[in-house]
């Protein structure tokens, strides 16, 4: 398929939309392009669903179930609806994708610089340089790890890793393990390593506590069907807070087990508050602990409120078993402040501390004082510049493979109206 | 059913404090503020602290008045008790911080306050500053804060309040995280 793409396009051309990056958001606009005859090209810096593929630990599973990954004209049709996909999976999924939609693809090609030209951009790979009208970010919103500052204080004595380069606990030394962050991705990794017989402490922030099963069904289904994943970037009431959310706690399992904070404190995880600093290679906790765990059983309080309420009004109770409601986080009488990095018990240091989007290509000036996008859901404030995959970017499920779709309509059709209004335009101008 | 709306008032304007933060968030330098205390020697561990001017907003700010307070140790102590002792000056600043952001976070939140009360209560042993034991710290080994709360609200959503100002309170930070503190002699 790639390489069909490839004689079937210039090396480097012009045309009216360029797309970075084809992981499922880039695609998925590409297919719907493509139904509107807009002549486009896909690039990839490495292969189709290159992040999934390289820069994912081994175990990772998806977080939504099988029934709900689906893309425009496209969805799971396997065996096992309420599975989770592995990466292998995943990337295959999409691979596939690519070749049913014939999307234009150039895999291997870098973007290097996106800067304004006449009439449009200027788009410059290591394979060439292309000229279009309009381009459209799909290069997802977890480029580079967010490592706080304070990771500059570590003991030189320490591994330090990101969940970029993690795959597994053979990669590390037997000794002890903190992992910072306490996600999706801090508690899998915690859990992983505990597993492996590594002493594992785990610092806790902010989180957002979820069961995977809530009576019965998957909690991502309840999600959907009560239409929270669907709520609208201009409804809710303060979006730049709600785009800071974190991922839920949550793993994909085919037991479909909870993994939570009480799951790794009756395990023997040593839970502990926010890393807060490093002094005299003594890492620093917060005694916020309290606090936020509290915060996450209240706001998971509200969610299970909302969900029972739905299912009353909906008639959805008497389908489904009672209601329940979870043991409150169980947090010690005085939670461990400080822990010495450098007492040799701790080997490796594990920042699950998000990712942030690498935009240093963008030679546009549409960054804000924190090198994030200036937008109104997706549409970048330069004309003809539009972005995919952000957190909460038009709706909750934004960031979403099943996200992706109602975006990439509404986007597509923008850039579509934007396109056509150029070209009026140019001619009003020539006609003037 | 009959909904009346009722207006909620529990002293707070939140409409002021909400401008505030747009205000500051386009203005990013006139968020930075700077606070201030002088305090002086009396006799043995009897010292006047006195708080008056700030910064911030780009200007030098003041209080409508200069307030003032005694810090000394009890009797206990061998001291002669003419103020609060200075670790009671900080749970003082907790417990009004945390009091302050439940009324703040009630208002916006449309909840009608009818009483407030913190109890606080903080552990400490005198092994840490006495020097008697190293392994002894000489701040406080635990904070704990009761609220009593009286307000139209539910359980919960009482306790969701209580939670949102521990997030927002500046003292709560102080007292949970470590700062850097730079003392210099001139």
């Amino acid at each position: 398929m790639i390489r069909g793409a490839r004689r079937g396009y210039p090396l480097a051309g012009t045309v009216d939309v360029v797309v970075i990056g084809a992981g499922h958001a880039g695609l998925a606009m590409s297919r719907c392009l493509s139904e509107g005859s807009i002549d486009h090209v896909v690039l990839e810096r490495g292969g189709i669903a290159n992040s999934w593929r390289h820069e994912r630990w081994d175990s990772l599973v998806r977080l939504t179930a099988n029934w709900q990954s689906r893309l425009p004209g496209y969805c799971y049709t396997g065996l096992e609806p309420d599975g989770y996909m592995t990466m292998l999976e995943v990337v295959e999924f999409i691979g596939r994708y690519a070749r049913i939609i014939g999307a234009p693809v150039r895999t291997e090609t870098t973007v290097m610089s996106v800067s304004v030209a006449d009439d449009g951009y200027h788009v410059v790979t290591d394979h060439g340089q292309w000229r279009c009208r309009a381009v459209v970010i799909a290069s997802g919103a977890h480029n580079i790890p967010a490592v706080p500052p304070l990771c500059a204080a570590l003991p030189r004595s320490l591994r330090a890793l990101t969940t970029k380069d993690y795959r597994n606990p053979g990669q590390l030394d037997d000794r002890g393990v903190l992992v910072v962050g306490a996600s999706a991705t801090g508690l899998q990794l915690a859990d992983e390593i505990h597993r492996s017989g590594r002493q594992v402490t785990l610092a806790v922030g902010e989180h957002i506590r979820m069961p995977r099963v809530y009576r019965g069904l998957d909690i991502q289904w309840w999600l959907d069907a009560v239409g929270i994943l669907d709520e609208r970037y201009d409804e809710v009431d303060d979006i730049v807070r709600a785009r800071r959310v974190p991922s839920p706690q949550l793993i994909g399992t085919p037991q479909r087990s909870t993994l939570d904070l009480n799951t790794l404190t009756e395990a023997g995880v040593n839970i502990v508050g926010r890393l807060v600093g490093i002094n005299d290679g003594k890492a620093q906790f917060s005694g916020s602990l309290r606090n936020h765990c509290a915060m996450a059983d209240l706001k998971l309080g509200r969610l299970l409120e909302t969900i029972d309420a739905w299912a009353q009004r909906s008639g959805k109770s008497g389908e489904v078993a009672a209601p329940e409601r979870f043991a409150a986080t169980r947090v010690e009488d005085a939670p461990c402040l400080s822990l010495d990095l450098s007492s040799g018990r701790i080997g490796t240091v594990i920042w699950a501390t998000g990712f942030r989007p690498d935009y240093q290509w963008l030679h546009v000036p549409a960054l804000d004082r924190k090198g994030l996008l200036r937008h109104d859901g997706g549409i970048v404030d330069m004309p003809g510049l539009y972005v995919l995959g952000l957190n909460f970017m038009r709706r909750r499920k934004s960031s979403f493979m099943h996200g992706a779709e109602d975006d990439v309509r509404d986007l597509s059709a923008q850039l579509a109206a934007y396109l056509r209004n150029a070209v009026s335009r140019r001619a009003m101008r020539a006609a003037g | 059913m009959n909904v009346t709306a009722i207006k909620v008032d529990n002293g707070v304007n939140v409409e002021a404090l909400l401008g505030a933060r747009q205000a500051l968030t386009e203005a990013p330098e006139a968020a930075r503020f700077k606070w201030r205390a002088t305090c002086s020697w009396i006799n043995g561990t009897h010292s006047r602290s006195t708080v008056q001017g700030f910064f911030g907003l780009g200007a030098e700010q003041s209080h409508k008045t200069e307030f003032r307070f005694d810090a000394d140790h009890p009797e206990v102590f061998a001291a002669a008790d003419n103020g609060a002792t200075p670790v009671e000056y900080v749970l003082v600043g907790l417990a009004s911080c945390l009091t302050a952001g439940v009324a703040a976070v009630a208002q916006n939140r449309g909840i009608q306050l009818r009483s407030v009360k913190a109890t606080v209560e903080a552990g400490m042993d005198l092994q840490g500053i006495l020097g008697i034991d190293s392994d002894v710290r000489n701040g406080f080994d635990g904070i704990k804060v009761v609220f009593d709360i009286d307000a139209d609200a539910s359980k919960e959503d009482i306790a969701a309040l209580v939670a949102q100002s521990q997030k927002r309170s500046a003292v709560f930070d102080v007292v949970t995280n470590p700062t850097n503190v730079a003392v210099e002699v001139r």
